[in-house]
């Protein structure tokens, strides 16, 4: 590789000329982080969404479905724990040899497997908590129009749950878009794999693993906004009729508007 | 108008070792309004919801229609899209707006189609005087905006009774007497209802019966006029001297 005199700082110009040199490599690398990452926490949301869901369903006591729920309920607890309590590399590594005889996989698909089953196990916590958030008043309101409590759950109390459970949703995206690195172990060839070899082969690890901050950073930073667009878009009132709590920030927009 | 709706005999219930409700004993007639009186803890609210099925009892019967609702063969759901419930805290559903909180049970529960699930919310949105609001936010609307529009989602089920936990106890004052126009517009219709209230002016002008509760047992119960001018029990007189200044 050539290395560049751009600002005459050697550190400076070494970093631009690895980000310009390997663009391909790092691109390849922020391409396998966002498919991990984005499908990793699609994944784990509908886990989160499955298990948390069935978590919060109450069941009477003393019928055959409530020793069902109970032994449910023990396994859900364990599989958060076990998930939540060990490091996602270890988890990696594991899940990926151990299951690899039995399914064959490359390290792309077996990466976006423990990821989604270790976001799941976050997500599935958090929606837990969105259902619990939402005030009891609106179940019961449905259950005494003779709602069932799953078209309670489905209807009323879900839809309530994710709004309120929006911005740790996101935050666990942002988390996996970090956490993807650590896949590395396991052959992914993302952005904290290609950087490593781009290091290794230049004997350059500074330089090029400021470079890789940087594009995590750029990352997230783009990421934390569109999410932040997306907070305010769903907490935007949907109604024009003005109320004391609607008036200042009508007031606001059209005043400052054009 | 002597038809028996609601019978209930011998039901307790307790939370824990604190035990609300001892041995109630009541009846409603078909077009009765009655009205549940009494002071905070008193168990008028633990009724309600017995009557409901959103608490169980612990012993005793509620017949519904001569049906013991607490029967195991009974469909819980369809008994309760009978039986409206209007809640102090209105409950309406935050994550829809006016007219899809009027819409959802109807399509869900009695599997109403669409057009004639609106056609119906809008008959009684009108009649609440909250066809306006159609479409608005059901988290921006006023107090008594959102308890009129929950007694429309109510009655959009077509219920046998209507059951009313404290409807007006968290509105602001001037917005009391709306709701409690739309409840005795109700009344007026024949519609069979419970009221559990702090309005006695409400409970003078309207109810046909008033309960009188006290640390979970009916203390007293009778014609508005015999219990609000010549109440027999101590307890009533004590409470309505408080009350009623």
């Amino acid at each position: 590789m050539k290395y560049l005199t751009i600002t005459g700082n050697q550190f400076i110009d070494t970093c631009l000329s690895i980000l310009i040199t390997f663009w391909p490599s790092l691109l390849l690398g922020v391409k396998t982080v966002l498919l991990v990452a984005i499908s990793g926490t699609i994944i784990g949301l509908v886990i989160g969404l499955i298990i948390g869901g069935l978590r919060a369903i109450k069941v009477e006591k003393g019928s055959i479905l409530y020793i069902i729920k109970w032994v449910y309920d023990v396994l859900a607890k364990c599989y958060v724990e076990i998930f939540r309590g060990t490091p996602m590399m270890v988890q990696a590594v594991f899940i990926y040899y151990w299951l690899k005889p039995a399914f064959g996989w490359t390290p792309i698909v077996a990466g976006i497997f423990v990821i989604s089953i270790n976001t799941g196990a976050y997500m599935a916590e958090i929606i837990r908590a969105g259902i619990q958030s939402v005030d009891v008043g609106q179940t019961e309101a449905a259950r005494s129009l003779g709602m069932t409590s799953i078209q309670t759950m489905m209807n009323i109390v879900l839809p309530q749950a994710i709004k309120n459970a929006f911005p740790a949703i996101g935050n666990e995206f942002i988390v996996n878009i970090k956490d993807s690195s650590v896949l590395n172990v396991i052959s992914v060839t993302e952005l904290f794999f290609q950087a490593k070899s781009i290091a290794g082969s230049l004997y350059k690890y500074e330089e090029t693993f400021l470079v890789t901050a940087v594009v995590y950073l750029v990352l997230t930073i783009i990421t934390s906004s569109i999410l932040h667009i997306i907070e305010k878009r769903m907490n935007a009132t949907k109604t024009s009729y003005p109320s004391s709590s609607t008036t200042s920030r009508m007031v606001k927009t059209q005043g400052g508007g054009k | 108008m002597s038809e028996t709706l609601i019978q209930i005999f011998n039901c307790r219930k307790s939370f824990g070792s604190l035990e609300v409700l001892k041995d109630i004993n009541f009846s409603v007639n078909k077009g009765d309004v009655v009205c549940l009186i009494g002071s905070s803890g008193s168990g008028k609210s633990t009724l309600l919801r017995c009557i409901n099925r959103l608490e169980h009892i612990d012993s005793g019967q509620i017949l519904v229609d001569g049906q013991d609702i607490y029967d195991q063969s009974v469909d819980l759901n369809k008994y309760r899209a009978k039986v409206g419930m209007v809640f102090q805290s209105f409950n309406l559903f935050s994550n829809l707006n006016v007219i899809d909180n009027c819409i959802i049970a109807q399509q869900k529960v009695l599997k109403r189609d669409k057009t004639e699930a609106h056609r119906i919310a809008m008959t009684y949105l009108k009649k609440v005087g909250m066809e306006d609001f159609a479409h608005a936010a059901s988290t921006q609307i006023s107090g008594g905006q959102k308890q009129r529009v929950a007694i429309a989602r109510a009655l959009c089920m077509n219920p046998d009774i209507l059951l009313f936990d404290e409807p007006t106890s968290s509105l602001d004052p001037e917005m009391v007497q709306d709701v409690l126009d739309v409840m005795k517009d109700l009344a007026n219709e024949g519609l069979t209802m419970i009221v559990v209230t702090h309005e006695m002016s409400f409970a003078k002008e309207v109810a046909n019966k008033v309960v009188f509760m006290d640390k979970g047992v009916i203390a007293e119960e009778g014609n508005p006029q015999d219990i609000f001018t010549k109440p027999k029990n101590p307890r009533t007189q004590e409470f309505l001297k408080r009350i009623i200044r």
